[in-house]
């Protein structure tokens, strides 16, 4: 697995777009602390954009790797490898490339603007790890699409999909349906609610650590008078990686039973 | 060598093996035959276990292939389409499946026999269809596996480059390897190969000698002998 994830990785290394990616992070880091001109600030307005943009492209990455890479798949699948690392290898090499990606490009702006001098050190940290989680389950999400959908449009349409409505569309309905049933008591339906979306449970994570109760909003608050903000971190975390090992596993189950 | 029982694959509803028995000794070259869309690649893929067949049992040099990924140590596959990563270099490439199956020194003398020298430094989008196919053919034989499967190793071609190929088959051949080979070509069959299996509708038609086939045929050359069983099942 760990050659495979070797070659995948440097493929996606050696492609121009891991470098735009990059130097879009680059970019929108210099950019917010110019016009904030403070680390903790920064910190915020970074969270709004990562927790929409990473997971659309990991998705959009996700699908695009796997259907460019199905000739290499096939050259693969006739030597001694089984499935699984020849799937789990493209699958880590395509997040953590990703995940690189994110860390360099937001990492050396802040580095430079003297992170390691602010308070913010662990906001940061924190926002990044979350950025990297959402890397891995969108990925991961994005090649079970694939996987499971021959025609390349109908997998880029689905994974786009699975994008906005998980970014944008379940947010919607979890508000409405709140507001539909504000007469009954709804804390554990939001709990639950937050938990089964990835990205509002990193939005809940890292609001959680910063501490904003102003922009904790309704579950927010309900997290945090359910579980304290340790307990809740804690919670939040577990329940990400749990985000994560459920479409791996699932991966490497219909990679096993799929026909080329 | 490869035992192949009661084999069945159909992809969604459209049925493409129903069924098969074959049994391939050790040492010789057999043809797979049949028209299109009769199986052959279907049957080659699930002998690679790149296909998994909804019913029957295969096995290769005595190992069952399922959830079994070592036993392809012993086989050399030259897929149809000679698809490669496109910006990876030739030289790249086989260095890769190299670091993948193990080492080998006898690519430099394969890359020799097809003149590919000027082409190790391009990049494989780069290139003809006939190169790639050549590449393809250097990956295939510079292992020295027991099984060797070939997939219309012909496509795309020149003459010279088709005896060398030819040569390269029977130098296998006589090291006592066995081969497996699909093609269209009847005349390069005809040629190359001791056995032929011939697939039609999903089963196995034919599996025998060139020469017992004109005869049960009753037809004067091979072309014929496979025509003729084409138009008397679809007639």
């Amino acid at each position: 697995m760990l050659k495979i994830l070797k070659y995948s990785f440097y493929d996606l290394m050696r492609s121009r777009w891991s470098y735009v990616y990059l130097a879009f992070y680059l970019l929108l880091g210099t950019v917010l602390l110019f016009l904030n001109n403070d680390l903790s600030k920064a910190v915020i307005t970074l969270m709004n954009v990562i927790i929409v943009l990473v997971p659309l492209i990991g998705t959009i990455f996700g699908v695009m790797y796997y259907y460019n890479s199905k000739e290499f798949t096939e050259l693969l699948l006739a030597q001694p490898l089984k499935r699984s690392s020849i799937f789990l290898g493209q699958y880590l090499g395509v997040a953590i490339s990703l995940s690189m990606s994110l860390i360099l490009g937001l990492g050396i702006p802040f580095i430079l603007y003297g992170l390691f001098k602010s308070s913010a050190i662990w906001d940061f940290s924190l926002l990044l790890i979350t950025g990297a989680f959402l890397t891995f389950i969108f990925t991961a999400l994005a090649f079970n699409i694939a996987l499971s959908n021959e025609n390349k449009i109908k997998g880029f349409g689905y994974a786009i999909l699975l994008w906005l409505f998980l970014a944008i569309i379940y947010d919607g309905i979890f508000l409405m349906s709140l507001i539909m049933f504000e007469d009954y008591p709804l804390d554990k339906l939001s709990l639950v609610g937050t938990m089964l979306n990835p990205i509002d449970l990193s939005r809940t994570l890292i609001l959680l650590k910063l501490d904003i109760s102003a922009l904790l909003g309704y579950t927010g608050a309900i997290f945090k008078k359910f579980f304290g903000t340790n307990f809740g971190l804690i919670i939040s975390f577990i329940m990400l990686i749990i985000w994560v090992i459920l479409p791996t596993l699932r991966i490497v189950k219909k990679s096993r039973k799929k026909d080329f | 060598m490869v035992n192949i029982e009661n084999l069945h694959k159909k992809f969604n509803k459209n049925v493409v093996l129903s069924g098969v028995d074959l049994t391939i000794n050790e040492g010789g070259i057999f043809a797979v035959l049949g028209p299109n869309g009769s199986g052959k690649t279907t049957l080659i893929k699930s002998i690679l276990c790149m296909v998994i067949p909804n019913k029957g049992n295969i096995s290769v040099l005595g190992e069952n292939i399922k959830n079994n990924a070592a036993y392809r140590h012993k086989i050399d596959y030259l897929p149809q389409i000679a698809n490669f990563p496109n910006n990876l270099k030739v030289k790249e490439l086989i260095k890769m499946i190299k670091d993948l199956r193990g080492k080998t020194e006898a690519d430099k003398q394969l890359i020799e026999l097809f003149g590919l020298e000027p082409f190790l430094d391009k990049k494989l989008g780069n290139l003809s269809g006939g190169t790639k196919q050549k590449v393809n053919i250097v990956l295939t034989f510079m292992f020295d596996s027991p099984l060797i499967i070939l997939d219309e190793p012909t496509t795309g071609l020149d003459p010279i480059s088709l005896i060398r190929l030819k040569e390269l088959i029977q130098t296998e051949k006589a090291n006592g390897k066995t081969i497996l080979i699909t093609s269209h070509i009847m005349s390069f069959v005809e040629e190359v190969s001791d056995e032929i299996v011939f697939l039609l509708e999903g089963k196995i038609y034919f599996k025998g000698s060139i020469s017992e086939l004109k005869t049960k045929t009753n037809q004067p050359d091979f072309e014929h002998a496979i025509a003729s069983i084409l138009t008397n099942n679809h007639a």
